[in-house]
C-alpha cells in the first residue's frame, strides 16, 4: 500500500548538505565531494568538522588544521556558522592565486 | 555606465584588446592602469617547469566581483576588468589581468594594487607547480596576508 506523507513525517525529513573539497585537501582526503546528513542539534561548521574528523587519520589531520578555510554557499565564513538544509559547504587550503 | 568585467577562463587573453576595451568610447577617464601576472621559472629556490591552477568555479567569479565593488567604494573608478586563468600554464604565460581607468591616476593605481592584494588572499585559486623535484602545491605566503591587511 502506498505510504502517504503526513505533516509530522515531512518535518522529520532528512536535512542534507553538500560538502566540497579543493586542492591539497581533496588530494589528502582522496575525496572531491560528499553529502552529509545535518544533525539538528549539532549544525555548525565546528560540528561538521568534528564529525568528519572521525572518518580516519587523514580526515582528522585536515579538520584539526587551523589554517583550513571554509565557505558556505560560496561565501567565506567562520566555524561558528550554522548550516541549513541544502547548504553547500566547501573546505580548502589558504588560497594562492594571482 | 561603467564596465565591470570579471572573467575566469582557461584560454589566454590579448593584452592590447583588453586595454582597448577599457579605453574605447571612454573620454572621461585620463588614466589607465594595468597589471599582468605571469608564470615565472623559479619559486622558493626551485626551477619551475609549469603551473597548474585549480579554482572553485562560481565562487571565484563572485569573489572577484565583490573585490571590484569594494574598490569602487574606496576610489573614483571608471572601467574595471579582471581576468584570471585556470588550468595548465606554461612558463611566461599570463595568469591574471587587472585593468582600471579613472579620471586621475592615483585612484586607478591604488585600486589596482588593492584588487591584486585582496585577490591573493581571498579568491579561491590554488597553484600547483611542477618542479625538477616533482609536483607540489604552492604554500600561501604570510607576506600576502600582510599586504592585504594594510588596506
Amino acid at each position: 500500500m502506498a505510504k502517504v506523507a503526513t505533516g509530522p513525517e515531512i518535518k522529520r525529513a532528512e536535512q542534507m548538505i553538500k560538502v566540497l573539497f579543493f586542492a591539497a585537501i581533496r588530494e589528502q582526503l582522496d575525496c572531491a565531494e560528499l553529502e552529509l546528513k545535518l544533525n539538528a542539534e549539532a549544525n555548525t561548521i565546528s560540528d561538521v568538522k568534528a564529525s568528519l574528523s572521525k572518518k580516519g587519520a587523514d580526515w582528522q589531520k585536515v579538520f584539526t588544521d587551523p589554517t583550513v578555510l571554509v565557505a558556505v554557499n560560496q561565501t567565506m565564513v567562520d566555524d561558528a556558522q550554522s548550516l541549513k538544509n541544502n547548504d553547500t559547504l566547501a573546505f580548502f587550503p589558504p588560497v594562492t592565486g594571482g | 555606465m561603467s564596465l565591470n568585467s570579471i572573467k575566469v577562463q582557461q584560454q589566454d587573453f590579448d593584452f592590447a584588446k583588453e586595454v582597448d576595451t577599457l579605453e574605447d568610447n571612454n573620454l572621461v577617464d585620463g588614466a589607465t592602469v594595468t597589471f599582468v601576472g605571469r608564470v615565472r621559472n623559479n619559486n622558493d629556490g626551485c626551477q619551475v617547469k609549469h603551473l597548474f591552477l585549480e579554482h572553485y568555479a562560481g565562487m571565484t567569479e563572485k569573489c572577484l566581483f565583490d573585490i571590484t565593488q569594494q574598490a569602487r567604494e574606496r576610489w573614483q573608478l571608471g572601467n574595471i576588468s579582471v581576468i584570471h586563468r585556470f588550468g595548465q600554464l606554461s612558463l611566461g604565460e599570463k595568469i591574471v589581468f587587472v585593468g582600471i581607468t579613472s579620471k586621475h591616476r592615483q585612484d586607478a593605481f591604488m585600486a589596482a594594487e588593492f584588487i591584486m592584494d585582496y585577490l591573493k588572499v581571498s579568491a579561491p585559486f590554488w597553484k600547483k607547480e611542477l618542479t625538477e623535484q616533482g609536483e607540489r602545491w604552492v604554500a600561501a605566503k604570510a607576506k600576502d596576508t600582510q599586504e592585504a591587511n594594510k588596506w
